[in-house]
């Protein structure tokens, strides 16, 4: 059985750039729109990833990793956070709210796979 | 299919979406309605613009996209209050984003005057944010050079804190990256593991001794530990002082387990051939991309290709039911209502199909914004839009082509409708005027509207220049309408000095004919002081249309149902002849001129006897009347429409063509061509016959 990363991300563009470097790396892929859409992901499906943006409507990448860590399924469920370099008080605040780890957007697809490799178990 | 450029298509689709938004938003927070919501939108917007020009090495894009997102961001957070002038710049910003990307998709160079001038406008309104909170320095992380490219021994301390596995990171995960760098002995201490009847499971009690024997560089052991930086201590010995640890394992006898595990790990890597075949089954049990909005993304190209194929099964079907009648099947037979079941089905199919390009008019609605701003910065009008009726759908073919007489119009209605701010103020009216851009669905055709508050039309002007431009002849009694429909003649402009505004070289006209050439009706209704209404009708699809069927001599031609009034049987003492060619019927104490379409289109040369012919009652642009008179009515039905220029040219007189039941071509009737064709020019009918003639005989 594959690896399966769940994407959220409001950007369609994003969404489609991130499937289509996990489908290379053959890796299985579930997307999300938004945190929302997340959590209603995770109710019918344990990924072994989750790559998730920060800045979304409804419930932003804070708030569902959060709201992840508080669920006594997927405490420990690596999340990591797609972030911009210049970003360093959002990265502090992604791992406060319990972020395993980061991505660094723009992401170069082979660190993507990189970093989802190194949380994945 | 080249998976890259589709992601970058979809980019630039999702920019224009985002755009839209973020005009939207910032109309809002202009007006003062916006929300919260609104302020994270706008701000989402021109981030996700970012985050994709940053995947496809848009680096102007990128920088751009940066100060704009920076001083949202000032606004988000409260630093930065969105006051008049903020939002002034906010709104060039987006129209300068816009172009930025517009010329990002055609692979075009951009001025880079133009972003700076407004990069610095923004870091202005940045410098004037209140700054609540002092951002923390970014990270630097000090590469540590080495010269030496030999093995070394390094001695790694480890020792997690709880937060660490609070945030799912797994020690033997960061051992196992380890490993990859060279050869790892890994050394437990358990001694502050407390009894297990005080154990917290969320605890933290285990400490790690790590040996590396690698080549690599203090960094790169520090990148393994990159995301569990801050949750742990983490001592790194220098290698030349490294202490050999030789000592043996206490627990786990080091953690040689991880080493199949990476050679698992790296077979994964192996890229996977058929990516659609493995994502088939995902899109069925898992979440699907666009399932949360339940729409989905489809090529336009397909989608007329549908289009196509559900005109042909209408063509077909038309065809089989003619075949079965002509085979003298009874209609109450099985098969004829089987077929006529056929019908129904088809027609519906036909129906969904053309839904599925419906779209709002949104998309262009959410254009003219910045039209309105440009318009009134050059004539220096204080313009307010007010748009109604966004959501109003109509086929996409049609929204396309409403954009250019719709920018005319707006262009028409504040240069020439709305008075400048004195004028107002001077004849009690606010100094900003109102441009109101609306859209309904009214009797199967979609109507837009441009009303303007401003003066209205200044109809004695009108007049005289109408007259001066020998337009209409002098002392001509004209209802108050059809002065002001005079605008719409061709070489008709009131405006003194043809301004760079709505002057670029086209008149009232030109949008006319642009109109007209969609099927559509173009009319203007004024009030004196209060401001005009220019009102526009189209059809709901350029792809389909309802027609009357009629027989002109041997020729089957379609009448767009819409142009027709009603249908007449002209009685004798009605008919009046104007000269050998014209004649005129009387109808309701008024005349209208009669042309009998056969003759017109060189079918025959002989005129019919109007008594014995079914004449229809028809509305060309302006309003005037025409009686057409033809042969017979067949009935009343929808064709599908398929272009004569495109098929094979142009041909004066006939709007397009369609294929009947019986396989023949049929003509769509062009009726404002061919009125007006009989009305100036005689010789026409030669040109016509010879058109028709070629075209049948090919």
């Amino acid at each position: 059985m594959s690896t399966t990363v769940l994407t959220v991300d409001d950007s369609r563009t994003m969404r489609d750039m991130l499937k289509h470097s996990l489908l290379k790396a053959g890796f299985r892929v579930l997307q999300a729109e938004d945190g929302l859409d997340g959590l209603e992901v995770l109710k019918t499906e344990q990924p072994d990833v989750i790559v998730t943006d920060l800045n979304m409507p409804r419930l932003d990448g804070f708030g569902f990793i959060e709201a992840i860590r508080r669920h006594i399924d997927h405490k420990t469920m690596p999340v990591l956070v797609l972030t911009t370099e210049v970003d360093s008080e959002k990265k502090s605040r992604a791992k406060a709210a319990g972020a395993t780890g980061w991505i660094v957007k723009p992401f170069d697809p082979v660190k993507l796979v990189d970093a989802i490799r190194r949380v994945a178990v | 299919m080249d998976s890259m450029a589709t992601i970058r298509r979809t980019f630039f689709q999702e920019c224009e979406e985002q755009l839209g938004e973020l005009e939207t938003g910032l109309i809002k927070m202009e007006s003062g309605t916006q929300s919260v919501d609104t302020v994270n939108a706008v701000f989402r917007a021109v981030h996700s613009i970012k985050g994709g020009a940053g995947i496809f090495g848009l680096d102007g894009l990128v920088k751009f996209a940066h100060a704009f997102e920076t001083t949202l961001d000032d606004v988000r957070c409260a630093r930065l209050l969105p006051t008049s002038t903020v939002m002034a710049t906010l709104l060039r910003a987006a129209d300068v984003l816009a172009d930025v990307v517009r010329a990002a998709r055609e692979d075009l160079p951009f001025d880079d005057n133009k972003t700076n001038i407004l990069i610095s406008a923004l870091s202005k309104l940045d410098q004037n944010a209140v700054i609540h909170e002092t951002s923390p320095p970014s990270e630097s992380i000090t590469e540590h050079s080495s010269t030496d490219t030999g093995s070394k021994n390094w001695l790694i301390n480890f020792y997690p804190r709880r937060e660490l596995y609070a945030k799912a990171n797994e020690t033997a995960l960061l051992f196992r990256e380890l490993n990859r760098l060279g050869v790892v002995n890994v050394t437990i201490d358990t001694s502050r593991l407390p009894e297990l009847s005080q154990i917290d499971v969320d605890g933290a009690y285990l400490s790690w001794t790590i040996n590396l024997l690698s080549d690599c560089t203090e960094s790169v052991i520090r990148d393994v530990f990159e995301f569990v930086d801050g949750d742990c201590v983490l001592d790194i010995a220098n290698p030349t002082e490294a202490i050999v640890v030789d000592e043996p394992p206490e627990f786990y006898g080091g953690f040689e387990f991880f080493a199949p595990m990476g050679v698992d790990v790296s077979d994964t890597a192996q890229p996977v051939e058929k990516i659609e075949v493995s994502v088939k089954p995902e899109n069925i049990t898992g979440k699907v991309e666009a399932s949360a909005t339940s729409s989905i993304r489809v090529d336009l190209e397909r989608v007329d290709r549908m289009i196509d194929l559900v005109g042909e099964l209408v063509i077909n079907e038309a065809m089989l039911s003619q075949r079965i009648l002509e085979a003298g099947i009874v209609r109450a037979s099985g098969v004829a209502v089987a077929l006529e079941e056929l019908e129904h089905l088809t027609r519906e199919i036909q129906d969904s199909v053309m839904a599925i390009r419906a779209q709002p008019v949104r998309s262009v609605f959410q254009r003219m914004p910045r039209l309105v701003r440009e318009v009134a910065t050059q004539t220096g009008k204080l313009v307010r839009l007010l748009t109604e009726g966004e959501g109003t759908e109509v086929d996409k073919t049609v929204i396309e082509r409403i954009a250019d007489p719709l920018t005319h119009m707006i262009r028409n209605a504040i240069d020439h409708g709305l008075e400048s701010p004195e004028i107002r103020l001077a004849a009690g009216k606010p100094a900003e005027g109102v441009v109101r851009l609306a859209a309904l669905h009214r009797s199967g055709r979609i109507v837009v509207e441009v009303a303007d508050d401003g003066a209205g039309i200044n109809r004695s002007r009108v007049k005289a220049k109408a007259e001066e431009n020998g337009l209409i002849s002098i002392d001509a009694a004209l209802t108050d309408d059809e002065i002001d429909n005079l605008i719409f003649l061709p070489g008709f402009s009131t405006a003194s000095a043809v301004t760079d505004i709505s002057g670029r070289g086209v008149g009232m006209d030109v949008v006319r004919r642009s109109v007209q050439a969609l099927g559509g009706r173009i009319s203007i209704s004024s009030r004196p002081g209060k401001g005009s209404t220019f009102t526009m009708s189209l059809p709901l699809t350029l792809a389909v249309l309802d027609g009357m069927v009629v027989n002109a001599a041997t020729h089957s031609l379609i009448v767009p149902l819409g142009a027709i009034l009603e249908t007449l049987q002209p009685r004798a003492q009605d008919v009046h002849p104007l000269d050998n060619k014209v004649r005129v019927l009387s109808l309701r104490g008024g005349y209208v001129p009669m042309v009998d379409v056969a003759m017109a289109l060189g079918y025959r040369s002989e005129a019919i006897e109007p008594t014995k012919s079914v004449a229809l009652l028809v509305e060309c642009e302006g309003g005037s009347q025409a009686v057409l008179l033809f042969d017979t009515i067949q009935g009343q039905r929808q064709v599908v429409i398929k272009s004569l220029e495109a098929n094979y040219r142009a041909v004066p007189g006939i709007a397009a063509a369609t294929v009947m039941g019986d396989g023949r071509v049929a003509l769509i009737l062009d009726v404002d061509a061919i009125v007006a064709a009989s009305r100036t020019d005689q010789s026409r009918p030669e040109t016509i016959r010879a058109d028709i003639t070629l075209m049948e005989a090919s």
